[in-house]
Formats: C-alpha cells, sequence, structure tokens
C-alpha cells in the first residue's frame, strides 16, 4: 500500500506527536502543529494518536491511492474532493485502489491534515516519524513532500463512515484571544511595552510557518540598560538562552513571533512570555491576516485550561470508539 | 546574587541564573542539568543548560509544575552548599582553516549587511578587540580552548565560550542585519561566543574560518557518530588548531573516505583549579588532549 503525491501542496511534511527528549541539543519537538486535529484525523481511520499523518499549510496535495485505504481529513475548513466530487472532512472516507484525493480553496483555518489507516511509515528518526526540515532529518527523506514521491503506509484496521461531531470541530476565526503567561524577560518591557503587548491586537504577517509566528503592530519599549556582558548591544538581547516553545519573543521591539514546534531552540533575544499549551492548536490554525489579543492568564489559570482541552479531546476520542 | 524563576507557561521552567555571560554562571547551569538528569525525574522531558541560564521542559500531565520547581530549587541548593565544582567531561581538537575563501567569498556577497562592507570579518574583528593584525586575532582564538557553553538554535550547533579572563574575551558585534546563507562548518562569532554551523543557512555571526569536519551526520556514517547524530555536548572542551588549505583538503579527503577521527581525550573540568591560574589550567587540559 502507497501514496503517490501528484500535487505537494504548500509545506507538506510528515508528522507524528513529535520527538521530545533532544531540546538540550537544538532539536525541536517537531511533531503536528494541532495536535487536535491530527489526533483526530488517527481516530477517525483506526490509528493510535502516535501515527503518522500528513500537514499541510493552505493548499492541499493531490494524493493518488494504490490499494482501497481508509483515509480522513481533519484541520483547516478545507473542501475535500475524491475523484474530482465533494467528500465530507472531518469524517473517515472510504477510497478505492487508483482514487485520487485533492483540494478546493482554503475558507478558513490554515493546517490540513490527512490520516490514513496504518499511518504513514516513513523510518523513525530519534523515536520520532515527524520532519524537522532544518535539521533535514525524519519525516519523508528529510524534506517537504514533493511530486513523484511515494508514501509507504503501514497496516491498518479502519472503517469508514465514522464522523466527529459539529461541536468537537474547531472553529476558526479572523478575531482570537491567544492567552499566554507573562514573565521570562518581562522586565526588560518599559510600562508602554507592556501595555503595547496585551492591550492592543497584533496581526499575523505572512510570516507564519512551522518555526514561528511573526506578528505586526506597534513597536513595544525596552528599559534602556548597560547590556551586561555577552548580551549583544541592542536592549531586545540577552546572553543567549534557551526558548521556551511558545514563547514570544521581540527582536529590536517591533515584531513579536511565537515559536511554535520547529522552534529555533536558543538564541539572544528577550522573551516576554509563552503561549499556554492549550493555545498552541489555535495558532497552529491562524492564517495571515488574522487578529490576535494576547490575553495574560496564571499558571493556574494555565493548567485549567489544558485540563479542559484534554477533556475535550477525551470526548472527541470517545465519540469514534 | 540569586538566580531568577520564571515559568514557560505551563510546560517550561527558566532559571536565569545571571543577566552576563560567565564560566562560573555557566557551569552552574551545566552541574544543575546533570544532576537534574542523574535523578531520571518522570515527567521532566527536555533539561537544556544553556550560557548563563536553564530551561526545563516537563509534561504537566505527569508532573505538578510546584514539584518541578521543588525539584530544580533543590538541585542549586546543593551546588551553592559548596561541594566540589568539577564536571566530567571531554576535550577534542578542531582543525580550522582560517580566513578561507568561501567564507570570505560569502561574507563578500552580504558586504550591505555588514558594520564596514571595506575590511572582511576578520578584519572588522580585530579592529574591534584592538589587535594589530588578522594574525593576532587568529592568534588568540586559536590559542586557549573554549567550553561548549550551549548546544543549540539548530541541531546540533555549538556556543563555545573561552577559558581566558574576561579582559581577555574577545567581543565582536553580530552582523548588522543577518545574512541568508552560510557555509555548513563555518567557524562564527557574535558577541563572546563562538558557534559553529551545523549546517548551511540563514545566520548573522561574522565568519571566520571552515572546519573540514562535520559535527552533525543525520546518516550516521561516520566513525564519530555511530552512537548519535550530533558531536557536541553542553560541557565539552574544544581546541581549535590552525591548518592549511592543503591540510584542510587532506582532512575532507580523510572525512569523505569515512577515516577521520575526531582527536578526544576525557578529562575532569575544576572550576577551582581553573580560576587559580586559567592558563596553566588550560596548558595541563592540553597535554591531556596531546598525551599519548
Amino acid at each position: 500500500m502507497a501514496i503517490e503525491v501528484i500535487e505537494p501542496g504548500l509545506a507538506t511534511s510528515i508528522q507524528d506527536e513529535g520527538r521530545p527528549g533532544y531540546y538540550n541539543v537544538g532539536v525541536p519537538p517537531s511533531g503536528a502543529l494541532d495536535l487536535y486535529s491530527a489526533a483526530a484525523a488517527n481516530a477517525l481511520v483506526g490509528n493510535p494518536s502516535s501515527a503518522a499523518v500528513i500537514e499541510s499549510a493552505y493548499m492541499g496535495p493531490k494524493l493518488r491511492f494504490t490499494e482501497p485505504a481508509v483515509v480522513a481529513v481533519t484541520g483547516a475548513d478545507i473542501p475535500v474532493l475524491v475523484n474530482g466530487q465533494s467528500a465530507p472532512s472531518w469524517t473517515s472516507l472510504d477510497l478505492k485502489a487508483g482514487d485520487e484525493l485533492s483540494f478546493e480553496i482554503l475558507a478558513g483555518g490554515a493546517r490540513i491534515y490527512i490520516a490514513v489507516s496504518g499511518g504513514i511509515d516513513v523510518p523513525l528518526v530519534l523515536g520520532s516519524r515527524s520532519l524537522y526540515a532544518l535539521g533535514a532529518f525524519g519525516g519523508f527523506q528529510g524534506r517537504a513532500l514533493q511530486a513523484g514521491d511515494v508514501l509507504p503506509v503501514g497496516v491498518g484496521s479502519g472503517r469508514p463512515g465514522l464522523s466527529v461531531p459539529e461541536a468537537l470541530r474547531p472553529q476558526f476565526a479572523k478575531e482570537m484571544d491567544v492567552r499566554i503567561v507573562l514573565g521570562l524577560y518581562d522586565y526588560r518591557l518599559t510600562d508602554e511595552g507592556m501595555s503595547a503587548l496585551v492591550d492592543r491586537p497584533w496581526q499575523l504577517s505572512p510570516v507564519a510557518d512551522r518555526i514561528g509566528f511573526r506578528y505586526a503592530g506597534n513597536p513595544l519599549q525596552w528599559k534602556e540598560r548597560e547590556q551586561p556582558f555577552g548580551a549583544g548591544s541592542d536592549p531586545s538581547n540577552i546572553t543567549d538562552a534557551g526558548y521556551p516553545v511558545g514563547s514570544i519573543q521581540v527582536p529590536g521591539g517591533i515584531e513579536p513571533i511565537i515559536l511554535h514546534r520547529d522552534a529555533v531552540s536558543g538564541g539572544g533575544y528577550a522573551q516576554v512570555g509563552t503561549v499556554i499549551s492549550a493555545d498552541m492548536d489555535v495558532v497552529a490554525q491562524s492564517a495571515p491576516g488574522t487578529m490576535a489579543m494576547f490575553v495574560p492568564v496564571t499558571l493556574d489559570q494555565a493548567l485549567e485550561a489544558r485540563a479542559e482541552a484534554r477533556a475535550r479531546r477525551a470526548e472527541m476520542m470517545a465519540a469514534l470508539s | 546574587m540569586s538566580s531568577r524563576y520564571s515559568w514557560g507557561a505551563d510546560e517550561h521552567l527558566v532559571v536565569q541564573i545571571t543577566e552576563d555571560m560567565s564560566l562560573e554562571s555557566n557551569f552552574k547551569a551545566m552541574a544543575m542539568a546533570s544532576d537534574l538528569a542523574s535523578q531520571q525525574v518522570d515527567g521532566l522531558t527536555d533539561i537544556c543548560p544553556a550560557n548563563a541560564s536553564l530551561l526545563v521542559r516537563f509534561d504537566p500531565d505527569r508532573i505538578a509544575p510546584a514539584e518541578v520547581e521543588r525539584i530544580v530549587r533543590e538541585a542549586e541548593g546543593r551546588l551553592e552548599g559548596g561541594g566540589p565544582q568539577v564536571l566530567e567531561t571531554r576535550i577534542f581538537e578542531l582543525p580550522v582553516w582560517y580566513n578561507d575563501p568561501y567564507t570570505n567569498e560569502t561574507g563578500a556577497r552580504f558586504r550591505d549587511r555588514h558594520q564596514t562592507p571595506d575590511k572582511t570579518d576578520l578584519e572588522f574583528a580585530a579592529q574591534e578587540n584592538n589587535l594589530p593584525s588578522v594574525e593576532a586575532f587568529i592568534e588568540a582564538h586559536s590559542g586557549a580552548p573554549w567550553i561548549t557553553s550551549m548546544v543549540g538554535f539548530v541541531a546540533g550547533l555549538p556556543f563555545l565560550f573561552q577559558m581566558v579572563p574576561q579582559e581577555r574575551q574577545l567581543e565582536v558585534p553580530k552582523y548588522v542585519r543577518p545574512r541568508t546563507d552560510t557555509p555548513k562548518q563555518t567557524i562564527g562569532y557574535g558577541g563572546c561566543f563562538t558557534a559553529i554551523y551545523s549546517v548551511r543557512g540563514a545566520g548573522g555571526y561574522q565568519m571566520f574560518g571552515l572546519t573540514p569536519v562535520p559535527i552533525f551526520d543525520p546518516t550516521q556514517e561516520l566513525p564519530d557518530f555511530t552512537d548519535f547524530m550530533f558531536f557536541f555536548r553542553p560541557g565539552d572542551i574544544v581546541k581549535f588548531r590552525r591548518i592549511d588549505e592543503a591540510e584542510y583538503n587532506q582532512i575532507k579527503e580523510q572525512v569523505e573516505a569515512g577515516e577521520y577521527r575526531i582527536r578526544q581525550r576525557p578529562v575532569t573540568f575544576d572550576l577551582a583549579e581553573y580560576e587559580k591560574d586559567p592558563d596553566a589550567y588550560n596548558a595541563r587540559l592540553l597535554e591531556v588532549l596531546y598525551g599519548n
């Protein structure tokens, strides 16, 4: 069983739940940016959550299945076609040998997930099948998919006709709140700088990929100081340090960048807060132009939100079992 | 001065040991990381020492954040108890072709992003450090050994801090605007850190030379990479050895034939002994490296 890539779509890669444990040598967690949608796609086709799926940004691929397969598409709001005929998303589909899966124009969200029963069976690298593009390893041959690639598929036992209830599918809005825990180097901001960070919305720029999401808005002010030895000359510089996944850095005070799952693991820019784990999927599904308010919450509120997200995921999994 | 603890939302704890860089702060970060790693605490997924800070990534479904903080503070407390400050590590040699035509050519393509468009990166670095010549700068850079104070940014990229007193530290600003290209295995410099580019790509550090020795081998076919695809680990001590074009090409051939081995020896680094007399201590380290 294999999948032939006829057209690759945009920034299409193989991703699973990620590669923890190597951040101390600069290897980020990687994995599906929107883990909820990836888990739903896997559950729909009878795979464990750890199975590898196909992730695309904004534009879906065109794929041909060499043998019968149970397939599901989740994530962004995008019309799905099987042999040119409309097919439902968030639903397990019964594809016959030679069937082609393709997509129309994205209507909302940003990232599309395609799961196939048995999972995409590329080799494990450091315990994960996820592509880490900067390191050129993992995924399919250490790179994004190209036309002509043939993806190996494992053995599965999915059944068609399962569907994620409407209420358990994500909603995509052009305005959103992104909850953050302030801290890290936020003491380096002036009061005006802090107010500029959290009191006004930021617009997501087109520079939004698996490494980071860059926003545009008003510049932030940093406290002037004599820079410490080793920290670099700009007030937004620090002695190079590790970057939390989801942390927000503001090089030069101009454009906040949220680091995502293919983050650079460290560097010399001050970070002023971190997106809570429960909102990383929401950031992943935001398209350029989206207006985001960074809403400060406490660590306890972040943990409550995490518990709510887990409960919602458990409800989704239960609905498909 | 006390460390600053801060949450990176619900999955990270960051300990800022000091705002400035020093061997003492880095040593503390590495010692805390090593203490935490040896405890094998369930739920601590990544323990990442950095130059003057420590990042811990955890899974709050397996360990409560308050418990993570307690364990990390205990590790810090043990260090402050005044026990012996030693690090079991290794020392190895990396040959470097300084002032090579490849990095010079790359630098020439991005002169509009540089502080001194009419000078090379090395000429600028010498001037910034009040050294009389590029030769003198290379002499200083390849003289004393360096400690790997952090690995990161991208996969396997080491940040290196020279083992000399602060008044002898080389300091060079980064490019005004980053380049879009840097050759693989470039010896770069920014602030007070050497970095070795493990992969080709964008970069803002000044470029001083090239090593013919890979530091990252995702295929794990080279003999020094059979256990792990990255060579550098935090705490590694490295000595640069200046080579010329002929030796660069010779080593490159050995690497391509799978025959080159990085010269390395295990070593115990003792911070107090080092601080008594850095130059004498470094000389002893080099005896370990180059002794039989």
